[in-house]
């Protein structure tokens, strides 16, 4: 909100004179009005825990980040050269694999990738698109310092908080939106739907869209619901759809409906247990013939995570340069690959200053976070690494910036995230905003919803 | 439409109906218990409750130790392990609609919703100190009020009859399982027929299904067992009656079906006839008790029909072309 020398920047101007009018108090009884807004409209995130899954609320903060049009101008255009550029790779390693023969990708972390899959090699998804959805997650560190933290292209979740809290400031802080122009969100559905009908395989002037969710019990269920709902089309189960006759086709009170375009929200393992894991439920059986056949296309389609894990994630750069041509716009954060004895050992010593992941890891877990970390743990964490160090890599930590956030009635600093929504499939657009995650707990720099972080709405200023 | 959406639909409103008729068979039974030559056998009054859902009886007595009426209410009412108390339908319910968030409208959720926030912390306690009439009145009322807010709220189509569907189904269950139950109440072993504890076990079991006063207005008489037969099975007004369930059933099936020739039709049709043109003497000399367990297993095979013919079950998809 404030620049380093400590006055307001020009984007929070609006909004810090609003809040200047408010007590305090009035902002803690907006706060308590949207929870109970969140809970009567039963937007509740499942976690997995002791206990199996229940339902609670994702906190909500109701000071906005805010971004002028300069700073979102950046994003966007960094966004999406980078899902632009993820696309044809995808496209490539299924296919003719030239960065693997230019030398600019080791032909191991493609062809060995657990999440490289061989069953779609030479099939040409309609557009060559693969990530029609994808969630690039960024930090701060700097006036014009943005850098990406992930590639999220499999399945990313999070932009019906976008949509929501969105809703919800609209009703709390009118004032606000008539003031000054904040780019709107709540076209999303609409986008992506038409972003989804334009891969749909054949001519048919009406194709059938579904959103495959795994049910009830994923912590994105309300999600599914919500976009289905939004986009006016069947939200189906593993259940629901069936193949024969070479397509797929979904279980009707009129009988069974032939389906174009699925809009899938469960992992690859789990989509068609006769090719992947045959334990799965949450799939529909003989899905990949169909898909190989070009009879249904998928979104995102099979294999993208070959794109997204965090060893691949350095090479993104290079991608950029090698199919477009350009140098990234958006940074990277040096990354360490701790299968490297060099770099693993000066990790080592460096650890209470470095970050490690694990390569496939997600949702914040199974991290270790060296400045907050004991030395007990780091040794422990050491050998963990050791068993396996293909699976880990090190960044440094970066000052996230913070956004001041109302905490136990105080308005207080917290580390945040950006989560932007890049759509492809007929073109490749970004919304203007995104999902800010925040981390609730004091110099906490864990943005996870799964490990309390919170959301804020994000508003993109159509004006300097 | 999906046909899981049609399932959930179907479930949810079954889930609600059963809450409430259960809520109705306890607080029927509590008021029994009240009167004067009952204190000692207070839990006689209860006893029936649990043999009106199959397998019920022996999970209670794995659960509780003692019988009474303070454990048959804890059970009935609010055992998690029970998958027939008011508790249990509530989850179950809400749990069909929030599968299905899309497909009603969101007063009927948020009603779903809030009836199960209020339920789903209750305990034994609690429930004590709302007071347990009270508290069954509540179960009447949210049952009540969700079926107005989805008759006043969402659209008239294919969801909503399916919905209709579940309430006519299950609600024809419940009142037969509940005459069935006391049919022997119905039945005096011959001496002191119009006795006054027969008159509070007649007018007990009118209650339980709302039609005390239906009965007065329709017959202006003394309560006799075979009026309330009559009433609870072949009066067509008489909105918990089978002859009532069944006549919304064939209209919803007809709309359903369109010209299609579904076997859930003629199965429906068939049930239709007896209710229609049955005369309460002939069901009488043929076994009231008989007529009653073979309605209650004809309405049963309707159900699991309707779901084939919709394609609910996924193996039927293997039948359908």
């Amino acid at each position: 909100m404030r620049s380093p020398h400590g006055e307001v920047r020009p984007a929070y101007a609006d909004f810090a004179g609003l809040l200047d009018d408010l007590s305090i108090e009035s902002l803690v009884t907006k706060q308590v009005a949207a929870e109970e807004l969140f809970r009567r409209l039963g937007i509740t995130f499942a976690v997995y825990a002791e206990g199996g899954s229940t339902e609670r609320l994702i906190p909500f903060d109701l000071i906005p980040r805010i971004l002028d049009c300069a700073e979102w101008e950046l994003i966007e255009r960094g966004c999406i050269q980078r899902v632009k550029a993820i696309n044809i790779f995808l496209y490539d390693v299924y296919h003719d694999q030239e960065i693997i023969k230019a030398g600019l990708v080791p032909p191991d972390f493609v062809l060995l990738n657990p999440a490289y899959r061989p069953e779609m090699h030479g099939v040409g998804p309609p557009n060559q698109v693969y990530a029609h959805i994808a969630g690039i997650d960024l930090i701060r560190t700097g006036e014009r310092d943005f850098f990406v933290l992930e590639d999220n292209v499999r399945t990313p979740s999070g932009v019906s908080y976008v949509l929501e809290n969105r809703e919800i400031m609209m009703r709390l802080f009118p004032d606000a939106f008539a003031g000054q122009s904040i780019s709107p969100v709540d076209n999303y559905p609409e986008r992506l739907l038409e972003n989804l009908r334009a891969v749909a395989p054949g001519d048919d002037d009406d194709p059938v869209v579904v959103l495959l969710t795994p049910g009830r019990y994923n912590s994105a269920y309300f999600e599914h619901v919500f976009l289905a709902e939004q986009m006016g089309i069947e939200l189906v189960e593993g259940g629901d759809l069936f193949v024969r006759d070479g397509h797929v086709s979904m279980r009707t009170t009129e009988g069974p409906v032939k389906v174009d375009v699925i809009y899938r929200r469960v992992d690859d393992a789990f989509m068609d247990p006769l090719a992947f894991n045959p334990q799965s439920v949450l799939g529909i059986p003989g899905l990949l013939s169909v898909i190989r056949s070009g009879r249904v296309a998928l979104a995102n389609a099979l294999g993208t995570g070959v794109a997204d894990d965090k060893a691949m994630y350095c090479y993104v750069p290079r991608m950029i340069e090698f199919y477009l041509g350009e140098h990234a716009i958006l940074n990277n954060v040096y990354t360490y690959m701790l299968r490297d004895p060099k770099q693993r050992q000066h990790v080592f010593t460096n650890l209470h200053n470095l970050v490690v992941k694990e390569v496939q890891g997600s949702g914040g877990y199974g991290m270790l976070i060296g400045p907050m970390s004991t030395a007990e743990e780091r040794e422990t964490y050491k050998l963990r690494v050791m068993q396996n160090p293909e699976n880990y890599i090190a960044q440094p930590t970066l000052a996230l910036s913070t956004a001041p956030t109302l905490i136990d009635g105080e308005i207080v600093p917290r580390h945040v995230d950006l989560r932007p929504f890049v759509l492809s499939g007929k073109d490749t657009s970004v919304i203007p905003g995104g999902l800010t995650r925040v981390a609730l707990v004091k110099d906490s720099l864990v943005v996870n919803s799964s490990q309390g972080g919170g959301t804020k709405d994000t508003w993109v200023l159509e004006r300097g | 439409m999906l046909s899981r959406t049609a399932e959930n639909l179907f479930w949810m409103a079954r889930g609600m109906e059963r809450a409430e008729n259960t809520a109705r068979m306890l607080d029927v039974s509590f008021r029994m218990s009240l009167l004067p030559s009952s204190i000692d056998k207070q839990a006689l009054h209860f006893e029936p409750i649990l043999d009106i859902a199959p397998g019920s009886g022996r999970r209670f007595h794995e659960l509780y130790d003692e019988l009474n009426h303070e454990t048959i209410i804890r059970y009935v009412a609010l055992e998690p392990e029970n998958g027939g108390s008011i508790w249990s339908l509530i989850r179950q319910a809400r749990e069909n609609a929030r599968a299905q968030r899309s497909a009603i409208s969101s007063e009927a959720w948020e009603s779903l919703n809030s009836t199960w926030l209020k339920v789903q912390n209750l305990d034994f306690e609690g429930l004590k100190s709302w007071g347990y009439r009270d508290f069954f009145d509540w179960v009447k009322e949210r049952s009540h009020l969700f079926r107005g807010v989805v008759f006043g709220t969402m659209l008239h189509d294919d969801a909503f009859r399916f919905i209709r569907l579940g309430t006519f189904i299950e609600r024809a269950d419940n009142t037969a399982r509940i005459l069935d139950v006391k049919y022997h109440v119905l039945l005096p072993q011959g001496e002191e027929v119009g006795g006054l504890i027969d008159y509070y076990q007649w007018g007990a079991l009118l209650r339980s299904v709302g039609a005390f006063r239906a009965y007065r207005n329709v017959y202006r008489d003394t309560v006799y067992p075979w009026r309330i037969a009559e009433l609870l099975i072949l009066r067509e007004d008489m909105p918990r009656s089978l002859h009532h369930c069944y006549h919304n059933l064939i209209g919803t099936l007809d709309e359903l079906a369109g010209k299609k020739e579904l076997e859930c039709r003629n199965l429906a049709g068939q049930t239709y006839a007896r209710l229609k043109y049955g005369r309460i003497g002939r069901i009488f000399r043929s076994g009231l008790h008989e007529f009653l367990t073979s309605f209650i297993e004809s309405n049963n095979t309707l159900g699991v029909q309707i779901q084939e013919d919709f394609l609910m079950i996924p193996a039927a998809v293997a039948g359908a072309a």
